[in-house]
């Protein structure tokens, strides 16, 4: 298999110029997507090779170009729309959850809305609490719309392109930190399922569920905890909703013990959905209660070493694994 | 573009002054608005209209005449032809019937609710008939409208079958969203009817990107015909909305084929729009974005399908947007409700006093296009329409369980894959609509 390496957001560029190309409807917008090559480089090059209106600048507007996306998606379009940071969607909510998620509903299925929402979230490196929010905990309520994560280069770009091909409307998080993550990736085209989810590394003792950067930190865990001696089996959960109910279902029946390790706050996030749908499905197969490792509830503090306390780190995941194994 | 800079001479409503509602002894009245033009204005609507373009100037290539000053230069001028005239005896009696079909149906709306065929919030039109007439009546099938909760009337204007709508409102299943959407989310593919929202101004982005598709046709796409144009309709009190401003920004950023038109009423349930709005005067909020604006009298529909026809030329040329406001006035309450008893019954007269289908009724039969029974013969049409799509709809079924889950994708993959490995709509049972999810 010829491979090629490259960083993650050069993989996300090319998962959406090889989808641009074979298909002229689709378009990007969003804040300095264009001539800027967007704010961590993900649209580079592109406005040069395929013009201003389809890599299209907009005003800073989020809820209005959100909405002008949904719009030019209802009438035949496939707009890609960037959030120069995921935390500004937070103006287009109005928009995601009304029109994005409902409208195909509302309309008694006569419209699509083929649009993909993406960019960067979670804590970065001290960039502030508005800079560093967690807004798949807040969308995923939303029907009708798909919430996937990427973490790696090969992820990214597969779920890239699948997002783009999907009749519905997809929001894919991205990572502050992950998007020089460097990798090899296959020559040959791929897509990858936008509702499953990966295998990182198969174990016995315990399941742990994860998803975007979080699962570098369990990775980093993992080490220690083979090295004391533990087995864990490692899923990036990937679809954030909907959730992967096979490939988690299989894992929890084989070790009977859950831990979730969330960049999300402890309060509505990922990891309490996640811990009801296991709950609901799979209780039998459960020794012990399912433990969720999350953020700590605060607005992401600026001081380093603050920052550093609020999301999971490698010796909690270990400390928790040692618990439930207990 | 430079003389959207240049003064425009708006259309001034008649008298203000005349109005008990806009004079200082009510207490509706905002003390701190004298200044403003727009309030209180001496300006006569007068009839030297007939010479000056009383709107913007660069806009239109005709006089807009009031109603009354066409019948009085008919009186004056008894040998003039037809061809004076503003609008065909086909044309007239098209515009007549749907502004009949416009108010009949919403006539029986309000006694279907009350009757408990339909439920919630629903939003009639009465008395607007000549903004929705008046422009969808000049548009193609391929162009766009996007409304807001008072959208039935737009639907039926665009060619969505009376039938479709009622059902709708009755909830179901041969309603033009198979009853899901209701009162407030009238949509319709085929006559590329965009919706019906309910949060006012979430709808003007979704007209902005049906603009911008169009124009992606044309300059990427290569579709060198696609002249498509959207109309965007929304009221008064949106335009304090931010969605409008910015979508008013990119539409001529971009220079983007739309028309949005502000169905002024002058109230936004119980907020009248001189206590909510700095500058009342919305039209001259389209140069401070670089597009014309323009005021109209949004009660008569040969002057609103006069500058109709201005701002949508513009478009399709591929000259940008337009703002329009119409002055218009809704003759229920905001919804059925709504009590109204804000609203002074002086304003409320005076603007019945201007029913926009008894002018131009008058219009037609004083210029000759229509005689009385002729226009009898269309309110007796639509009287039929309207009852059959009662029975239709009356006579439809309800929506079963199994339809609670569908479209809720396009792709009902989204559903995710269960707990056996199959996806979740490959279970029998999602059709059933008794599966979890």
């Amino acid at each position: 298999m010829l491979l090629h390496e490259l960083l993650l957001f050069e993989a996300l560029q090319e998962g959406l110029e090889e989808e641009m190309e074979r298909d002229p409807r689709v378009c990007v917008m969003g804040e300095d997507v264009g001539h800027y090559g967007g704010s961590y480089k993900v649209t580079k090059g592109l406005a040069t090779k395929y013009g201003d209106l389809r890599v299209l600048d907009t005003p800073i507007a989020e809820n209005s170009f959100t909405g002008m996306a949904i719009g030019a998606a209802m009438t035949g379009l496939r707009p890609i729309v960037e959030g120069m940071n995921m935390g500004f969607l937070l103006l287009a909510f109005n928009q995601i959850s009304n029109n994005c998620g409902m409208l195909h509903y509302t309309s008694g299925g006569q419209f699509t809305i083929p649009v993909v929402i993406r960019g960067p979230g979670g804590v970065g490196r001290q960039l502030g609490a508005e800079h560093s929010q967690r807004l798949e905990s807040y969308f995923q309520s939303i029907p009708g719309i798909q919430m996937v994560a990427c973490s790696t280069p090969y992820n990214a770009k597969g779920l890239m392109k699948a997002a783009i091909r999907s009749e519905n409307p997809v929001i894919l998080f991205e990572h502050v930190l992950l998007y020089n993550l460097k990798e090899r990736i296959p020559d040959e085209e791929y897509v990858l399922s936008l509702e499953e989810a990966e295998m990182v590394r198969p174990g016995e003792h315990v399941t742990i569920l994860t998803y975007s950067r979080m699962r570098y930190h369990v990775m980093q865990a993992a080490k220690t905890l083979v090295n004391k001696g533990y087995d864990p089996e490692v899923i990036d959960i990937r679809s954030l909703k909907p959730f992967d109910l096979h490939t988690i279902g299989n894992s929890v029946k084989k070790t009977h013990r859950v831990l979730i390790v969330e960049e999300c706050m402890r309060t509505g996030g990922i990891g309490a959905s996640l811990t009801a749908a296991i709950s609901e499905n799979f209780h039998d197969y459960l020794d012990s209660p399912i433990v969720c490792l999350s953020s700590q509830d605060v607005p992401t503090p600026y001081a380093g070493t603050l920052e550093e306390w609020t999301v999971v780190q490698p010796a909690q995941i270990v400390a928790a694994v040692e618990q439930l194994c207990r | 573009m430079s003389s959207a800079f240049s003064a425009i001479r708006i259309i001034q409503p008649l008298p203000l002054n005349t109005t008990t509602t806009r004079s200082p002894e009510k207490p509706l009245f905002d003390p701190l608005k004298t200044t403003s033009s727009f309030l209180g204005s001496t300006a006569r609507f007068c009839s030297t209209s007939l010479n000056k373009p009383s709107s913007a100037s660069h806009l239109r290539r005709s006089a807009v005449v009031a109603v009354s000053d066409v019948v009085k230069d008919k009186k004056l001028n008894s040998n003039s032809s037809l061809s004076n005239l503003l609008l065909t005896k086909e044309e007239g009696l098209e515009v007549y019937q749907d502004m009949i079909l416009g108010r009949a149906f919403e006539d029986m709306c309000a006694q279907m609710y009350y009757r408990g065929k339909m439920f919630g919030f629903v939003h009639l039109y009465n008395g607007q008939e000549a903004v929705s007439t008046g422009f969808i009546n000049l548009l193609k099938k391929e162009d766009s409208v996007v409304s807001t909760y008072r959208d039935h009337v737009h639907a039926l204007s665009k060619g969505v079958p009376a039938r479709a709508v009622m059902s709708e409102l009755f909830g179901k299943v041969t309603g033009c969203c198979r009853g899901q959407g209701g009162s407030m989310h009238m949509f319709s593919k085929e006559h590329n009817v965009l919706g019906g929202f309910a949060f006012i101004g979430e709808g003007i982005p979704v007209a902005t990107g049906a603009a911008f598709s169009s124009k992606y046709r044309r300059e990427v796409l290569k579709q060198a015909d696609c002249d498509h144009v959207t109309v965007a309709f929304f009221g008064d009190g949106t335009c304090n909305n931010g969605q409008f401003f910015e979508c008013l920004n990119m539409a001529a950023l971009w220079k983007l084929p739309i028309v949005f038109v502000v169905e002024n009423n002058l109230w936004a349930i119980g907020m009248s729009h001189l206590r909510a709005t700095s500058d009342p005067e919305i039209w001259k909020k389209g140069p401070a974005f670089g597009m014309p604006g323009v005021h109209v009298d949004g009660m008569d529909v040969l002057k609103v399908r006069e500058v109709a026809k201005e701002a949508i030329g513009r478009a399709r040329r591929g000259e940008g947007p337009s703002l329009v406001e119409c002055e218009t006035y809704r003759f229920r309450g905001h919804s059925l409700a709504d009590p109204d008893e804000l609203r002074d019954p002086a304003e409320k007269a005076h603007y019945a006093a201007r029913d926009p289908i008894t002018a131009l009724k008058k219009y037609m039969i004083e210029n000759k296009l229509a005689n009385e029974a002729e226009l009898k013969a269309i309110e007796k049409k639509i009287d039929e329409v309207v009852e059959d799509a009662v029975e239709f709809a009356d006579a439809s079924p309800h929506p079963g369980r199994t339809q609670l889950l569908e479209n809720v994708f396009a792709d009902p993959k989204g559903f995710g894959i269960g707990p056996d490995g199959k996806y979740r709509c490959e279970d029998p049972k999602f059709t059933e609509g008794t599966a979890q999810v």
